[in-house]
């Protein structure tokens, strides 16, 4: 058998391709709606990146983290403040900044790990979420002193060009997400990811192979709050177009939370499947309402219903499936592929062993 | 054991001086000494409870004794922690199997090159090609002792589905992987049968032999610590009730009285 030195084989590069045709070429050329730009891919993309984020913490290192909306207000404000004040660093400079000032707040809040662990650590990052909302309601610095509540986003414009129609909005969160997701995949295949689930399966045994805990989950922690930064700030300038705190509320952070349970703990791939689900999930609810039933149900009801779905859903998926949907397709694909003498050759040579 | 040796048996590496260790008002270990020599394979024994366990993890740092203090290479350390003892070169394996169980044989083993990893996590986001030429150096490393503890062909098998036996090899081959001086090795043969006890004897001495790798172990099985071990450290009710080669030992009055009990 050879060692394998590449992070990357020919499956990941094909998979890589056929995403980048699909929309970059595919996407932009058949759908010309704005209401599928403005309402689902923009939002679909800047939360899957969210998702990565709480896939970083959760699903690789492992520490159970609910305060993603929180971070991504520090970073969607940061952006703002960066824009008005510092006029300098153009777009993506604020973005690579205000995902930075959100990774401070990420280490300052992933302090807690290194002493509680569980269900007691989430209390305790809950606290990031009520802390940063605060802090911008509370200091009026923060919102440049508008009395409305609700800010309007300056537009994007990045080296002189304007980038404001829907389309062009949608390019540049598909290159933000693209290029952090592949950063993202990078760390996760290599050292960096391993220590991360090291820790996640045994604290002690990685302690005991020379893993700093502390630095590994502070890292975590800061990587986390980053990507959650950038994703704030791309949620707020390109999909809601307006700042306000309460946009980033707790249950935006549960949102997050449950896009990264469903889409699959310690998945990449999960984060976007996890944010495709709990995003599209709703508007099949509302157009089978509209469509089968022609209004008889109530919307009401149906918001009720998609609660119920949900809250179903996510304990199926503990019970049966605790890896989630990315899981799931792996599933599918093995068994589309069972005819194919490797799988079995490893379970006979398994056998010869034992 | 008259072959000649490729690693001479030295110096004391690892002293450990007076150490006592309580919980709350149970005496785990009490006033605690002994030493382990360069490249030998040194046994710890002792009937259950007799504080071998807690021994080892007050070297590895897990335990901080109240009392005592741990030795290694010649210089004494005073704060003592896991992560410390594997920088200085000293590895282990857990007596209830402490590996990844979520990620595959040959993540758990490049773990264990974690020290010799020198890239921070932008360097890996962006892969420069340092990151590229360690991974490729680590991997080899890594596939080197796979193909050492004849586990080639589970390698990309997550941990947590092997049968108990591959999983005390897999995480030997972790301990391996860190290339550390003094491997302790927590009952690394519990749980076995006949035929994987002779396996695991034959990768331990043959690390010993051709590394000169410094062994420390915990076994229950007599036949087999009498077999392999250069000199045997016995523990009674955390005290050390004999110390010497293996023949000495089994001479010793102490410990037939330990092991098969006194007339009263």
């Amino acid at each position: 058998m050879k060692p394998v030195f590449m992070t990357y084989t020919k499956k990941d590069l094909i998979n890589l391709a056929v995403c980048m045709v699909l929309s970059v070429l595919i996407i932009p050329s058949f759908i010309t709606t704005e209401y599928w730009y403005t309402s689902i891919l923009i939002p679909w993309l800047c939360l899957a990146l969210a998702t990565i984020g709480q896939q970083i913490v959760m699903g690789y290192t492992g520490q159970l983290a609910l305060g993603a909306a929180g971070f991504m207000a520090a970073g969607a404000f940061a952006m703002f403040n960066l824009i008005l004040r510092v006029p300098d660093l153009g777009f993506v400079g604020s973005l690579i900044v205000s995902g930075l000032i959100a990774a401070a707040f990420g280490i300052l809040f992933g302090l807690p790990s290194l002493k509680v662990r569980g269900i007691y650590l989430m209390v305790a990052t809950l606290a990031s979420q009520f802390f940063i909302i605060w802090m911008i309601d509370k200091f009026g610095w923060f919102k440049n002193y508008d009395s409305s509540g609700i800010i309007t986003a300056q537009d994007i414009v990045i080296l002189g060009k304007p980038f404001t129609t829907p389309l062009a909005m949608y390019f540049v969160c598909l290159a933000v997400t693209t290029v952090l997701t592949l950063l993202a995949m990078n760390m996760a295949r290599g050292s960096t990811g391993r220590n991360w689930m090291a820790v996640r399966d045994m604290d002690i045994a990685a302690e005991s192979m020379g893993v700093s805990l502390l630095r590994t989950k502070v890292q975590a922690f800061a990587i986390s709050a980053f990507y959650c930064g950038v994703a704030g700030a791309l949620f707020a300038f390109c999909y809601l177009k307006s700042l306000e705190p309460v946009a980033f509320d707790i249950k935006l952070s549960f949102k997050i939370l449950f896009m990264c349970i469903l889409g699959g703990l310690g998945t990449i791939n999960g984060a976007f499947i996890g944010a495709a689900f709990i995003l599209l999930f709703p508007v099949l609810l509302n157009a089978i309402g509209n469509n089968v039933f022609h209004g008889a149900i109530d919307a009401t009801i149906i918001s009720s219903i998609e609660q119920v779905i949900f809250g179903g859903l996510m304990i199926i998926f503990m019970i049966y499936e605790p890896l989630g949907m990315a899981k799931l397709w792996e599933n599918i694909k093995q068994k589309w592929k069972t005819k194919i003498p490797s799988s079995t050759n490893l379970k006979s040579s398994l056998g010869k062993k034992t | 054991m008259t072959i000649e040796r490729k690693f001479k048996i030295g110096k004391p590496i690892l002293e450990v001086k007076n150490i006592s260790l309580s919980f709350g008002g149970v005496k785990a270990i009490t006033d605690t000494s002994f030493d382990v020599l360069e490249h030998e394979v040194r046994a710890i024994i002792g009937p259950n409870g007799a504080g071998k366990s807690s021994m080892l993890n007050c070297i590895n740092g897990i335990y901080k004794p109240q009392q005592g203090t741990v030795s290694f290479k010649g210089k004494e350390i005073p704060n003592i922690t896991p992560n410390l003892m594997a920088q200085m070169g000293l590895s282990r394996t857990f007596q209830n199997l402490a590996l990844f169980k979520r990620m595959s044989v040959l993540d758990n083993i490049l773990v264990g090159r974690k020290l010799h990893t020198k890239t921070n996590f932008l360097e890996v986001a962006f892969q420069l090609p340092k990151v590229k030429k360690e991974e490729k150096i680590n991997r080899e490393r890594s596939e080197e002792i796979i193909s050492f503890l004849e586990i080639e062909d589970i390698k990309d098998t997550p941990v947590g589905k092997l049968p108990y036996g591959l999983q005390k090899k897999v995480e030997l081959g972790r301990a391996l992987a860190t290339d550390s001086s003094v491997i302790l090795l927590d009952e690394p043969m519990a749980g076995m049968n006949v035929e994987e006890k002779r396996d695991m004897c034959r990768f331990i001495l043959k690390v010993n032999d051709e590394l000169g790798t410094t062994m420390v172990l915990i076994e229950h099985d007599m036949g087999v610590v009498m077999d392999i071990s250069d000199r045997v450290v016995v523990l009674d009710y955390g005290k050390v009730i004999g110390d010497g080669t293996p023949d000495e030992v089994r001479s010793n009055q102490k410990v037939i009285d330990a092991y098969l009990g006194v007339e009263h």
